[in-house]
């Protein structure tokens, strides 16, 4: 049903003339969501099928946007002119319009797509279905599935290399990483980590990469050129049980000094110096804490807490918990659209 | 648009009509063709580095005891006949996904029993030097299971039986226990009505030998956790209480002010017609009513749900405690295989069991822990989840309750309480 709905939608899309038909349909909803231009955050709401848009400037929650069932992995395109919702519950990615807030198209993901990662080529979306033992492959131009490639039990953290090239899934279950070539869509290692790899993230130059390992505890950076693992890390925050000490997300700042890694249920954000390897602080946030993401001008981060039902926001200078918002139920996944790409996606009005 | 809309239609009716390969068919004719060979080839032909490694196969078999039920009042909802067996089948399965990167692959060879002679005779085939074998039998037997086992280096779980009497005064040193004991099942209740201050206790407890061992847990965990129990009575009615049920128990349920009412009825005889029918508007919690579990379909945090939706695709079934004991037991050989699959002799019983009872196991099991096995009998440490058939209402240990190794052992007998020394006679 949902289905023909977005459909019928799309053809009478394409048959208004072009953009005046589009912003006299669908003013609305940015317009209202951002009153002065801020960097905007959004964030998937993954027991009330929404998301929350806060703006960065005031930390308020400006908007909420219904989406399909179980909004988990969100992204934006590499133009922010699209985000792509993993809907793990109805099966399929969306693809909402950032202009009007409306979902515009529902891509063939496979079963339950949890979290993705997109292309540097901005086209292909490398999908991990968590119900099948599956990374799916999509061309969102074509909206069709490229390859399906059989991994491990639970496919769950994606990342793709900055370069392009490679393409790495966990498979939390079955406790590994697998390398996928993207142009051969072959597996072409996998390595062993602790048990339940959550998240993979490349640094910047995609000469490392590192992976949360959530009932093991551990984080690993691994050499992308050899995939062997060069540094295990270890987590300890007095007054916390070590088995309350559950890796999820991890985020690195680009100017290469920090990585952040949220602990899940032991409520903080460990702060590691991303060369030396050291951690250098904790910082308490809400409860349930797992994904992250970096405001555009890196000075701010933001973690979502499943749990409390809010948003923690991170002074990175200071490296001080300065607020938190409450959002939907279960936040999941958050990415951030600058304020420049919006005033680009209003000026193309 | 239209192919867009086919192909998720296709997707949606492979997820109906086919559960073993859910492959969404690409349209191009390379891939498509190069997809059927992955599958055919059990997927190692996509994996050239991987194909070239020997495969080594892991047998594990599961021995049953499943004597016909006595006749309860209840008897609306049967238990499902493979309760455990497909909870092992699905971590076999699990087991097989991760063993095809490794080189591993995980068969289970499960045979069921109505009578206790049979299962001993099939047994002294099975129990040989380094079999590992899952068991679901009465303590009489299981004692008999654990010496051939022992005598044959053999490695057992038990994946069903709750005696407490196993974890402490009958030590059984070749046998995990991945099923909790009753004393931790009742521990974990008590923890929660400590915490929500429901204090003085009533106790009904059914005739038989189970029912009379939960009652004595209740009553242990009673003076751990502070229930006072105001009275206590023994269920011996055989009237058939869907037609009498609102009569008979009001009645029954008279005692001195009660908070709770907490039953011992582990067949379902007659606990089910207890709530809503008490004398005092209780609440009623043990083996009916407030229920602590080691697995129900409402636990879905942790990454349960993706558990339970393959368990339910699989089995066309809900997961139930049983069958989470038996996944856990498989899950535990095979991730000691995995992590040891360098060593030659990863794959013997005495290996594997000294692997589980180190610190460097532990056990990715959906319920926010880590799972480790209490090296004195060899019990799996587990949060209990305490549900009512539509929702989970807490889960145990509660917040508060400290323990100077793992809080998980604030459920069931502690080290000092049990007379078992796995790990020292090894």
């Amino acid at each position: 049903m949902k289905m023909l709905t977005t459909n019928k939608m799309l053809k009478q899309l394409r048959n208004l003339p072009a953009k005046a038909g589009l912003s006299a349909l669908m003013l609305g909803s940015l317009a209202l969501a951002n009153p002065a231009a801020a960097d905007m955050a959004y964030i998937s709401n993954e027991k009330d099928n929404s998301l929350s848009v806060i703006n960065l400037d005031t930390l308020e929650v400006v908007n909420t946007i219904d989406v399909g069932q179980r909004p988990r992995g969100i992204v934006f395109s590499k133009d922010y002119t699209k985000l792509y919702i993993c809907a793990s519950d109805d099966d399929t990615v969306q693809i909402m319009d950032t202009r009007t807030g409306q979902i515009i198209a529902n891509l063939p993901s496979g079963d339950d797509p949890e979290q993705f990662a997109l292309s540097p080529n901005n086209r292909h979306l490398f999908i991990a279905n968590e119900d099948d033992a599956l990374v799916t492959i999509v061309d969102t131009e074509k909206r069709d599935v490229i390859a399906q490639i059989d991994v491990g039990v639970e496919p769950e953290g994606m990342a793709v290399s900055p370069n392009g090239k490679i393409a790495v899934n966990t498979s939390e279950t079955t406790s590994m990483l697998h390398w996928i070539d993207t142009e051969t869509h072959e597996l072409y290692d996998n390595t062993l980590v602790d048990q339940r790899p959550r998240h993979v993230e490349f640094n910047k130059d995609g000469s490392l990469l590192w992976a949360s390992s959530e009932i093991g505890g551990s984080v690993v950076v691994i050499n992308t050129e050899n995939r062997e693992i060069l540094k295990k890390l270890r987590f300890e925050i007095s007054g916390i049980h070590p088995d309350r000490i559950q890796p999820v997300g991890v985020k690195l700042s680009a100017d290469g000094r920090y990585a952040f890694v949220a602990l899940g249920p032991a409520n903080h954000v460990a702060v590691v110096d991303a060369k030396s390897y050291e951690v250098i602080d904790y910082l308490l946030v809400g409860r349930r804490v797992w994904h992250m993401e970096f405001s555009p001008d890196q000075k701010r981060l933001l973690t979502t807490n499943g749990i409390s039902g809010d948003v923690s926001v991170i002074d990175v200078d200071k490296l001080k918990v300065i607020k938190s918002i409450k959002v939907g139920r279960y936040p999941w996944g958050v990415a951030i659209l600058p304020t420049e790409a919006m005033n680009q996606l209003q000026a193309e009005r | 648009m239209l192919r867009i809309f086919a192909a998720v239609q296709t997707l949606r009716a492979g997820h109906k009509k086919d559960n073993k390969n859910k492959k969404i068919t690409a349209k191009k004719g390379p891939i498509k063709a190069a997809f059927a060979v992955g599958i055919a080839l059990f997927s190692a032909s996509s994996l050239p580095a991987i194909a070239a490694k020997k495969v080594t196969e892991i047998p594990l078999h599961y021995l049953r005891l499943v004597p016909e039920a006595r006749p309860v009042l209840s008897n609306i909802l049967p238990p499902p006949k493979d309760l455990g067996e497909a909870g092992a089948e699905l971590a076999i399965a699990d087991s097989n996904t991760t063993g095809r990167f490794l080189g591993q692959h995980y068969t289970l060879n499960s045979q069921r029993f109505d009578e206790a002679d049979a299962l001993l005779k099939a047994a002294e085939s099975i129990i040989k030097k380094d079999a590992v074998v899952l068991v679901d039998v009465p303590t009489a037997l299981m004692a008999q299971l654990d010496k051939q086992a022992k005598e044959k280096g053999a490695l057992l779980f038990n994946v069903a039986n709750p005696d407490d009497a196993l974890r402490t005064s009958q030590c059984l040193n070749n046998t995990f226990h991945t099923y909790p004991s009753r004393s931790m099942l009742t521990d974990a209740l008590a923890q929660w009505l400590a915490g929500r201050r429901f204090s003085q206790w009533f106790l009904i407890a059914g005739p038989t030998e189970g029912d009379q061992a939960y009652l004595a847990a209740l009553k242990r965990s009673a003076k751990r956790f502070g229930g006072k129990i105001v009275d206590e009575k023994s269920w011996s009615f055989d009237t058939d209480l869907r037609r009498t049920a609102q009569k008979e128990l009001p009645l029954f349920t008279q005692a001195e002010d009660y908070d709770v009412v907490l039953v011992a009825d582990e067949e379902g005889d007659f606990g089910h017609y207890v709530p809503y029918n008490t004398w005092l508007p209780r609440p009623v919690a043990g083996t009916q009513g407030l229920t602590p579990v080691a697995w129900h379909r409402v636990v879905e945090q942790w990454g349960a749900a993706q558990l339970q939706s393959r368990f339910i695709r699989q089995q066309e079934r809900n997961m139930q405690s049983e069958d989470y004991a038996a996944w856990a037991a498989v899950r535990s050989v095979a991730e000691a295989v995995t992590q040891n699959r360098k060593d030659p002799k990863a794959y013997e019983a005495s290996h594997i069991q000294q692997f589980l009872l180190s610190d460097k196991f532990h056990l990715a099991a959906f319920k926010g822990h880590k799972l480790t096995y209490r090296d004195w009998n060899g019990q799996l440490r587990q949060p209990i989840p305490l549900v009512q058939p539509r929702s989970l209402v807490s889960q145990s240990p509660q917040a508060g309750y400290l323990h100077p190794v793992t809080e998980l052992d604030t459920l069931g007998f502690d080290r000092q309480e049990s007379q078992c020394e796995m790990k020292n006679t090894l």
